[in-house]
């Protein structure tokens, strides 16, 4: 079976209505490491125009024939992934080494997300590489403010690109760019005028590249999420935990499955470096709400901290009590004569 | 396909070390699925005692999941542990519940 780093990369590019999804992917996919990219777009919203602008870029382009590519047409995007196996398989269409998925304006990423891991033949063949999501330096605060779509869109995200900042006055820029620092500490936010192929590694470095993913952590890890929540009008927090000695991966697994069961739906986002109790070497979770990707590792820690660190984005859940559930957890697994065994 | 039992083989959850076996390839002791497997059942054991449930292993990949009055049902990971054993103890199974980490504590 396919490891699941060898699996092929999808991204997720979104953002709201207008806010340039396209554009960005106009300027990515000329770079030469992604001349191999099939991107499905979908028909809501920016009708054809995406397409045929898209299929300029990307000539293996596929549009998807109906509505909103999350929960209602979901089916669309797994047919659509099965197909994509099917005809390379024979031949059809040449070889790709990776997948873009650029939803509408309105869609939520994560059931796109969970398409990949949900269906078994799309999980034997696709993975989950970064999600990016555009916000517009003009109408995004608005649309924040306004919209829940939008607020996912960017608090599931692993990089945020500001757009348009060229038409908006530089107080804007700058509202709009700590606004989205205060939502998602550990997505990078990038300047749109400013991305150019060049800057491909905005999709190919994720966790399970060979090569980004020491790049990827020291993103999450620069990005300083704070340690106190930072606590918005929205209720959603973000804050980051450190645990100073090793964690057991037995009880993590135990802790987070039940937690991402009970709270699934208001933790936006959850990633760590972990500290595994026996392992030499850092491990890495990725979740997005009730989805965790399989760990990952870094080959060696990035600097002299061996704490595990855990950054969370999550909508009305205690930072304390997190911290205190996950000790008490782990405390479990070195304390064997409280488990009556 | 286990020979023995019949049940078809899924991928490994997310949680199990052998999902990934690269991500924990730089252990310093030596390391068995089956001891993981043990170790999970007893971190799990003193948690579902705080909702009167108990757990064993069961053919080569799954859990069984009991009663004290002997109901059981088989689960396959630990993400559908949490959905079966809210059914058979008709409680909430919270890992932020104040009681629940008084129990594990006590």
């Amino acid at each position: 079976m396919m490891s699941y780093a060898e699996r092929i990369p999808v991204n997720i590019v979104t953002g709201f209505l207008g806010s340039g999804k396209t554009t960005l992917l106009q300027r990515l996919l000329r770079a030469p490491r992604l001349s191999n990219v099939v991107v499905l777009v979908n028909e809501f919203g920016e009708i054809g125009l995406d397409h045929q602008l898209l299929q300029a870029v990307a000539e293996s382009a596929v549009l998807l024939e109906n509505g909103c590519l999350c929960c209602a047409v979901r089916g669309d995007l797994r047919q659509a992934l099965r197909d994509l196996i099917s005809r390379r398989m024979r031949g059809d269409i040449p070889p790709f080494n990776r997948v873009v998925i650029e939803t509408s304006g309105l869609a939520d990423p994560v059931p796109v997300a969970y398409t990949l891991l949900a269906d078994p033949v799309i999980r034997h063949h696709f993975r989950l590489s970064s999600i990016v999501s555009t916000v517009d330096a003009v109408n995004g605060l608005a649309q924040l403010a306004a919209y829940p779509e939008a607020m996912k869109q960017v608090a599931v995200a692993d990089r945020l690109i500001l757009t348009k900042t060229d038409l908006a006055e530089a107080s804007a820029v700058d509202a709009a760019r700590g606004r989205l620092h205060a939502l998602n500490p550990s997505a990078p936010v990038v300047i749109g005028i400013d991305i150019g192929a060049e800057q491909d590694a905005l999709l190919i470095d994720d966790i399970y590249d060979t090569e980004g993913r020491a790049r990827e952590v020291s993103r999450w890890l620069d990005t300083d999420a704070p340690a106190a929540p930072h606590v918005h009008t929205d209720d959603i927090q973000s804050f980051s935990l450190t645990f100073d000695g090793p964690l057991d991966w037995t009880a993590f697994g135990i802790w987070a499955t039940m937690l991402l069961h009970r709270h699934g739906s208001d933790v936006l986002r959850l990633k760590g470096l972990l500290n595994v109790q026996g392992v030499d070497t850092p491990v890495l979770i990725n979740g997005v709400q009730h989805i965790v990707h399989p760990p990952s590792h870094l080959d060696a820690w990035p600097d002299a901290d061996r704490r595990s660190r855990l950054i969370f984005i999550v909508r009305g859940l205690s930072r304390q009590r997190l911290e205190q559930s996950l000790a008490a957890f782990n405390a479990l697994a070195n304390a064997p004569a409280a488990l009556g065994a | 396909m286990c020979a023995l039992c019949g049940m078809l083989g899924g991928e490994a959850h997310w949680s199990e070390s052998n999902a990934v076996p690269t991500a924990f390839a730089a252990r310093r002791e030596a390391h068995t699925r089956q001891r993981e497997r043990q170790t999970r059942v007893r971190l799990l054991n003193a948690v579902l005692r705080h909702y009167g449930l108990t757990v064993t292993l069961w053919a080569a990949n799954s859990y069984l999941l009991s009663t004290r009055t002997g109901r059981t049902e088989i689960v396959d990971e630990l993400a559908h542990l949490w959905t079966v054993a809210e059914r058979l103890s008709s409680k909430r199974c919270d890992p932020l519940d104040d009681q629940l980490l008084r129990g594990m504590g006590g």
